[in-house]
């Protein structure tokens, strides 16, 4: 076993200063009537658990902590509390689901309790083989080490989840996206689709409806179908000119 | 020799199959015909039989497979039909006196109605379905008649009963006819659980069902009343075939059939089926005298009864299935006093007057238009001289007049009780005044005195034309079967001891056979008071009937509700039943069945709406749900850490 | 005197337990966000945790497709969230319960 750098007096002081920081924060997010408070609460936390990493030698991973994680996803956070009104305050005192604050804190509480029990009593380590390699194998630095698994036992996810970025970067990008200007008077009105033949009449057809994904409005030089549901009189004409 | 033996009951089935497949095709009358045809194919082998078996020395006179022969062409039997562990049961045939004369009169008779038939059902729009429905059950009672164990003979029982059935019910439009088969199947039926438990009963004791190897072993049935308890059981599917106490209103409403069936299956085959059965049966019944007394009992209370019945009757064909009911009582008294030879002499005899009389009644009904009402009928002597010489001939035979065969028959009979017991031969020779009574009344009403059909009934009813004779087809049966009701008794008279029915039948009885042991002057005196009794009887009817036709004095209600033996059995049987059907519907289904099923159904619904509250829509409370969950698999795993 | 790893593991526990109290209890979506956030880091803390202890550095490799995966998660959530929320600003969890049983 990796024999632990024998810790100090600093050693115990900055975990408890951590500590308190941490939790701090995360009294803070819980607590806040104003998300902006929150999400400050949330960085604070965040420092925290970075500074923590590198009390326990992982000093990339709390660079990416405070890089990803305090840098982009909070103040991505922060944009979208901008995006929709930041002076909305929530109403902390009162609780309209009946019996959710005690229930809610008995089962913290007894999860917390669970979990400390466990972990004292219980005796979880199975002395199973590594299988990423050591952390002190030889003089490598633990960027190295942690390089070295990711791009050769674990390569396989790590091409996932970058699939899974672009993925997500295509669902944000399509889910934000705000509704073209004809697809809001469509989504408003009832009108007629001007692709239409010119034998059919203006009788109001309903159009396709709006909820319709963006994509498949009006592919160029075809007529839109009706949907089954339309109710038009003259009916037939209507069909066969469409077809 | 015993290839023709074969040939019996594959005859009638030849003819079955053929009409079944094609006799639509075929048309009246060929399809009677073939029909025809193919019950005188199986008489004839029935005659071939006869000839070789009776060529054989009378001890060795019993052919048969035993339990271990092979069946297939060399063997005695058609085919192993269930070898299922200790059970072992052959298609096979059992010849012996007793079922050659069965299967004499019933192919010989059988034949005769089929010709008769096809006169009579001419016109009919289902005539080859008659012949098939006949085929069939002349198939059936071979096999029932020639099996060698009980369980095939259980199979021709039921199948004579399914034909029964079909012929009772063969107008199925008219309501009468259809409830009347019901009634007859009903009844029949309950007769069966007695064969189903008397089988069971006789393989869980002797380990067979072959009818030799029960004989063989039917010590093992001696004790505990095994061997009573199967005999009185086999008793109960012989009162239900053979119609007698307690099982007998169905064969009075099975009139409602066509005459051929009456005469064919009510008078002449399956009505004497229960008693072959017992006769079958003898040394079970030997062993079992208590069981011999409630047979005799029973059979002479019936033949009392019935005669009574038939006393009052108007319909002719109903007055004479009463007589049938009385007939067959006889027989059964016969069986219970250990009489056998004289049982199925009579049941030979009897076979041939009785059919006689419904081909006669057959062709009066036919004559008048269908007219079955004795008050309308009359003076019929001139117009079908045919039919009355040969109703005639079968009226003497069955009022016993001497010499007719049925005199020598029931003398028979009535010796033998008066042997055995003082009470049922006194009720037998009560019963023989009845039957020439109302007998007589029969003839005169239908052939003597004024012509009533001429004239407009009391009720409204018109006049009927002249009645005609009938065709040769008709009258040919009529005339041959009067031969044998005349002349029939010749082959029991009780003064020959050599070559008659008694000598025959002798080796199937042993000494089982009740020997009567009355001196010479005892037996004359006791054939001239059947003989006195009988043309007594003759003459009252006579005086009483020959002008008038109407004497309510003489036909009370009680006789002609059957001392209302239906109404009791409808109030006693028949009303609970109902009511318990209704209740099982409405309460055990309706609310036990259906509310379990549909409590279910409301049980889940309910319990889907108590649940789907859980899905309040609300985020946070999914949260919970989660959190929940997380908390009671970390108190699990506590719980594994501490008291594992 | 060595920090043991029971001191971190227990500050990831309330972490984790403050996080999740967090998400029941709070009403603004994004707040409840960020309170799965909290409970992403104290799973973080713990595997690094244990990385330490066992000398393995799968956990830090762990850690680091968590952080990937979380990043992925706030975004496309919070794209869902502002496709929701556009236009009636202010409006918190509750308000959508549309799909109830």
């Amino acid at each position: 076993m990796n024999p632990l750098v024998a810790a100090t007096i600093p050693d115990a002081v900055t975990f408890a200063v951590c500590a308190v920081v941490v939790l701090s924060g995360g009294i803070g997010v819980v607590t806040s009537r104003n998300p902006v408070h929150a999400a400050l609460s949330l960085v604070m936390t965040l420092f925290g658990i970075a500074v923590l990493f590198i009390e326990q030698h992982a000093y990339f991973l709390a660079a990416v902590q405070v890089i990803v994680y305090a840098g982009a996803i909070v103040v991505l956070f922060l944009f979208v509390i901008m995006f929709l009104g930041v002076d909305r305050e929530e109403n902390v005192q009162s609780e309209p689901l009946r019996g959710q604050r005690p229930l809610a804190l008995v089962l913290g509480a007894i999860s917390l309790a669970g979990v400390l029990a466990l972990s004292a009593t219980a005796n979880w380590v199975t002395g199973a083989h590594k299988v990423a390699g050591g952390l002190t194998a030889g003089h490598h630095t633990d960027t190295f080490l942690l390089g070295k698994s990711i791009f050769t036992t674990y390569l396989w996810a790590f091409e996932i989840t970058a699939a899974l970025l672009v993925i997500a970067v295509v669902g944000a990008v399509v889910l934000a996206r705000r509704p073209s200007p004809a697809r809001d008077e469509d989504a408003s009105t009832p009108v007629t689709e001007p692709d239409r033949g010119p034998a059919l009449g203006q009788d109001g057809g309903t159009a396709a409806t709006g909820g319709t994904a963006p994509g498949e409005r009006g592919e160029p030089g075809e007529p839109v179908t009706a949907p089954a549901g339309a109710t038009v009189p003259g009916g037939h004409e209507k069909l066969e000119v469409a077809r | 020799m015993l290839h023709a033996a074969f040939l019996m009951p594959l005859f009638p089935l030849a003819g079955f199959v053929v009409l079944l497949g094609f006799g639509r095709r075929i048309g009246e009358p060929i399809a009677g015909w073939i029909g025809t045809l193919a019950v005188a194919g199986s008489f004839v082998s029935a005659c071939v039989t006869l000839a070789g078996l009776a060529n054989q020395p009378s001890g060795a006179r019993t052919l048969t497979c035993s339990d271990s022969c092979s069946s297939g062409a060399g063997g005695h039997a058609f085919f192993t039909w269930i070898p299922v562990g200790a059970l072992h049961v052959k298609a096979a045939i059992l010849l012996d006196p007793l079922s050659m004369t069965m299967c004499m009169f019933v192919t010989g008779v059988s034949m005769l109605i089929h010709l008769y038939s096809v006169g009579y059902m001419k016109g009919d729009r289902d005539f080859t379905k008659f012949f098939v429905y006949l085929n069939a059950f002349v198939f059936s009672m071979l096999v029932l008649v020639m099996s060698s164990n009980l369980l095939v003979t259980f199979v021709g029982w039921e199948g004579v009963g399914v034909c029964s059935y079909w012929l009772i019910s063969f107008w199925f439009h008219r309501d009468s006819a259809a409830s009347a088969g019901k009634k007859a199947f009903i009844y029949n039926r309950v007769g069966d659980t007695g064969f189903l438990l008397a089988m069971f009963l006789i393989f869980s004791k002797t380990g067979t069902l072959t009818y030799l190897s029960v004989f063989a072993h039917r010590h093992l049935l001696a004790g505990g009343g095994a061997a009573t308890a199967a005999v009185l059981l086999l008793f109960l599917a012989a009162t239900g075939k053979s119609a007698q106490i307690p099982l007998f209103n169905w064969l009075p409403d099975a009139m409602e059939g066509p005459t051929p069936v009456s005469a064919l299956i009510h008078a002449a085959t399956m009505v004497t089926a229960g008693v072959y059965l017992l006769c079958r049966v003898n040394p079970l019944l030997g062993m079992s005298p208590d069981a011999m007394w409630v047979i005799a009992a029973i059979g002479g209370a019936t033949a009392f009864v019935a005669a009574t019945v038939a006393c009052a009757q108007q319909d002719i064909k109903k007055a004479l299935a009463f007589s049938t009911v009385s007939q067959i009582g006889y027989m059964v008294l016969a069986v219970g006093s250990g009489a056998y030879v004289a049982a199925i002499f009579l049941m030979v005899c009897h076979a041939f007057y009785k059919g006689l009389l419904f081909l006669g009644s057959g062709s009066v009904i036919h004559g008048l238009e269908d007219e079955q009402d004795m008050k309308r009928m009359g003076g019929l002597r001139r117009l079908m001289p045919w039919t009355f010489v040969t109703f005639l001939a079968g009226w003497l035979a069955l009022a016993a007049i001497p010499p007719f065969s049925g005199f020598w028959a029931k003398g028979d009979i009535l010796t033998n009780v008066y042997g055995k017991t003082l009470v049922l031969y006194a009720l037998g020779l009560l019963t023989a005044l009845l039957t020439s009574y109302y007998m007589s009344r029969i003839f005169f009403l239908t052939f003597t005195g004024r012509e009533r059909w001429s004239a407009e009934a009391p009720d409204g009813r018109p006049p009927h034309h002249p009645p005609h004779e009938a065709p040769w087809v008709m009258r040919a049966p009529l005339v041959v079967l009067a031969f044998f009701a005349v002349f029939a008794g010749a082959v029991n008279l009780p003064w020959v001891h050599v070559g008659t029915l008694g000598q025959w039948l002798g080796p199937v009885f042993g000494n089982r056979l009740f020997a009567a042991h009355e001196s010479a002057g005892q037996q004359i005196g006791l054939s001239i008071a059947d003989g006195v009794v009988a043309l007594a009887a003759v003459f009252v009817a006579w005086r009483v009937w020959r002008r008038m036709s109407d004497q309510p004095a003489l036909e009370p209600a009680f006789l002609q509700r059957v001392w209302y033996w239906d109404n009791v059995y409808d109030a006693a049987v028949g009303r609970p039943a109902q009511a318990f059907a209704r209740a099982c519907a409405v309460v055990v289904d309706g609310r036990l069945i259906d509310g379990a099923v549909n409590g279910i159904g409301r049980l889940v619904r309910s319990t889907g709406d108590g649940v789907r509250r859980v899905q309040t829509g609300f985020v946070r409370n999914y949260v919970v749900g989660i959190v929940l969950g997380m908390a009671a698999i970390l108190v699990f795993m506590l719980s594994r850490t501490w008291w594992s | 005197m060595s920090i043991g790893p029971a001191w971190y593991l227990g500050l990831a526990a309330v972490l984790f337990a403050l996080g999740a109290i967090g998400v029941m209890v709070r009403r603004n979506v994004l707040v409840m966000f960020m309170c799965i956030e909290l409970m992403l880091n104290a799973a973080n803390l713990t595997f690094v945790t244990f990385s330490r202890v066992l000398g393995d550095v799968g956990g830090q490799s762990l850690v680091f497709f968590v952080l990937v995966v979380a990043a992925a998660e706030v975004v496309v959530g919070l794209g869902v969230v502002v496709a929701i929320f556009r236009r009636r600003a202010g409006t918190t969890a509750d308000d959508l319960h549309e799909m109830l049983g």
